[in-house]
């Protein structure tokens, strides 16, 4: 069964008075993001979404979260309209997002809080979560104690803590060095392994893009939409070796050539990147 | 947003002046300690650090003091020798008349504080987070914060008489501000990837207030806090010297109508500790509110 029914989905941004866009050689105070996205996608699967910048894959992960209305279209969740964050969506940050002045327990707790968790269930629940991702002993450090990677492991706890069905994750890895990011691609599967929720990752790197993925969603240039959907038929559980097989290889081949003229495209339409990069 | 850097402006460098203790007393500490243990350690040396440092000025001025009168440098009369002082200080002390007079002053600088940190804490988040509510209020504001509290007492005397209502008045109108302008920027500076997240977890608005912008608006209302009790501790004074028959201001000012000038030094130097003490003890709430901010040196890799 489709868990996410994203239906013709379309986006526009509306500029600030004064602010101007060239569009197709015309000047224009609208941007339009993403024009007729369709998607479907199925219980337990692990999506990763990838596409020149600017096709608005954040964008998408927001609409799809309920944290911003789309302009048309609509997103179905477990045949549900989605317009509001969802309690059974939990989100990931590329900038982490945790709160500063709560300790990596209490961030973690704060999912469980603000949804009327008892102190002591919650309490338990992101203990168990911070053992699970190996962070243990690290319950009253502030986020500015750890490191860049300790931080996001925190917040996909944190996203976590609720047992959600649907993962939103927002390039969560990509302000990591490389070993801490293939570490965590590694983390992030056997918990996926474990708990198999329903992922959608937003990437810009293809070779996370495929490791991860049961699917990726390839993104047309802006305005952005599907391009082309392509199986990973790469046996489970994966581990980092799997990066240097022949399959991968092809995989990795095939991923840019749908992606080449859509990066192209885009980079001929680098005048309007500042405009709406938020 | 021009009317947001207006009222930054004066908020921010009023703040410099008055935090100077804070800020240099970290400097040789961090830089003798080297990497030191933790952030307590750390503020605890610093004290000793710019204490030692300062003390030999000090002395010098004390003993200039001292010397200056004696020697008919100074008249006696209008410049005691700091000695003298210190003794009418004691007498004043022993006879329970000066722990009277500081209560009374500490009670009304108080009572004022805590209703402006009522009213403008609310009123401020407020503000700060509804575009439309703040530039419907934002005229008003400026106008009564630009009007001088000592200007506004005449006024509070006629309302509201010439007992405690009046002080209180005055030092809630010289306290309220601070508090009003630094919580108003605090909530503007909450990073707006904290209340996105916030809302993906399905955070209600009154728990986005009480759960995240409040406690990441805590340093800048803080920072608020410190510039409101010193402003209130100074009102409150001034008023006492202009109309009324208790308080330290009171005293400082009928000792100079009387002539009774060491009582009147003894004043102002009890003022200068009671400051000081104030200002150190918000120094160390300060350190103790935003604990989170500032212990990034032992931060793992």
């Amino acid at each position: 069964m489709d868990r996410i029914v994203v239906n013709d989905i379309s986006k526009t941004f509306q500029l600030k008075p004064g602010q101007f866009v060239t569009v197709d050689g015309e000047a224009s105070d609208r941007v339009t993001v993403l024009d007729g996205v369709d998607l479907a996608i199925r219980k337990g699967e692990f999506i990763t979404l990838v596409g020149p910048s600017g096709s608005g894959k954040s964008v998408l992960l927001d609409i799809i979260g309920g944290l911003t209305q789309a302009t048309g279209g609509e997103v179905q969740l477990d045949g549900m309209r989605t317009t509001k964050p969802d309690p059974k969506t939990g989100y990931v940050f590329q900038q982490y997002a945790l709160f500063p002045w709560r300790t990596a327990l209490a961030n973690i707790e704060y999912a469980l809080e603000v949804r009327g968790v008892a102190k002591a269930e919650r309490t338990a629940t992101a203990r168990h979560l911070l053992s699970l991702f190996g962070l243990a002993g690290f319950e009253d450090r502030f986020p500015n104690q750890l490191s860049g990677g300790m931080q996001q492991r925190v917040a996909i706890a944190r996203a976590l803590a609720s047992n959600p069905e649907v993962l939103l994750m927002d390039e969560p890895f990509a302000a990591l060095d490389q070993q801490t990011r293939e570490l965590l691609q590694g983390e992030l599967l056997r918990i996926w392994g474990k708990i198999k929720t329903t992922v959608i990752f937003v990437t810009h790197s293809i070779d996370e893009a495929i490791f991860l993925a049961d699917r990726v969603v390839v993104m047309t240039a802006r305005p952005g939409a599907v391009k082309e959907i392509i199986d990973i038929d790469l046996p489970r559980p994966r581990d980092g070796d799997i990066r240097a097989s022949t399959e991968f290889n092809l995989y990795r081949a095939r991923v840019w050539d749908v992606l080449r003229d859509e990066v192209n495209k885009a980079q001929k339409d680098w005048t309007l990147s500042p405009a709406f990069s938020h | 947003m021009a009317y947001l850097t207006e009222k930054l402006g004066p908020a921010i460098g009023f703040r410099s002046a008055a935090g100077e203790a804070a800020v240099s007393t970290n400097v040789p500490a961090i830089k003798t300690r080297g990497v030191a243990a933790g952030a307590k350690v750390r503020g605890k040396g610093a004290h000793a650090g710019t204490f030692l440092y300062g003390l030999p000025l000090l002395g010098l001025f004390f003993l200039a003091w001292e010397i200056a009168p004696r020697l008919g440098w100074l008249n006696r009369i209008f410049f005691p020798p700091l000695s003298e002082v210190l003794i009418a200080w004691w007498a004043l002390l022993a006879s329970g008349v000066l722990v009277e007079h500081i209560g009374i002053s500490l009670q009304r600088a108080a009572i004022g504080f805590a209703l402006g940190v009522v009213v403008a804490i609310p009123l401020g988040l407020l503000m700060g987070r509804y575009a439309l509510f703040e530039k419907v209020s934002d005229l008003l504001v400026q106008t009564l914060r630009n009007t001088s509290q000592f200007a506004l007492l005449p006024v509070f005397i006629l309302l509201l008489g010439i007992g405690e209502e009046s002080k209180v008045a005055i030092t809630f109108y010289s306290s309220v501000f601070f508090l009003l302008v630094n919580t108003i920027s605090g909530v503007k500076s909450v990073d707006p990837l904290l209340i996105k997240a916030a809302r993906s977890m399905g955070t209600s608005d009154f728990d986005l207030f009480r759960k995240v912008i409040l406690p990441a608006s805590i340093p800048s209302i803080v920072a608020g806090a410190r510039l409101a009790v010193k402003s209130s501790l100074f009102a409150v004074i001034g008023a006492e010297m202009l109309a009324a028959k208790s308080g330290l201001g009171f005293l400082i000012q009928n000792s100079q109508l009387m002539m009774e000038t060491a009582d009147m030094y003894a004043g102002i130097l009890t003022l200068t500790v009671i400051g000081l003490t104030v200002n150190y003890l918000l120094v160390w709430f300060e350190r103790w509110a935003t604990a989170w901010k500032g212990q990034s040196e032992s931060s793992l890799i």
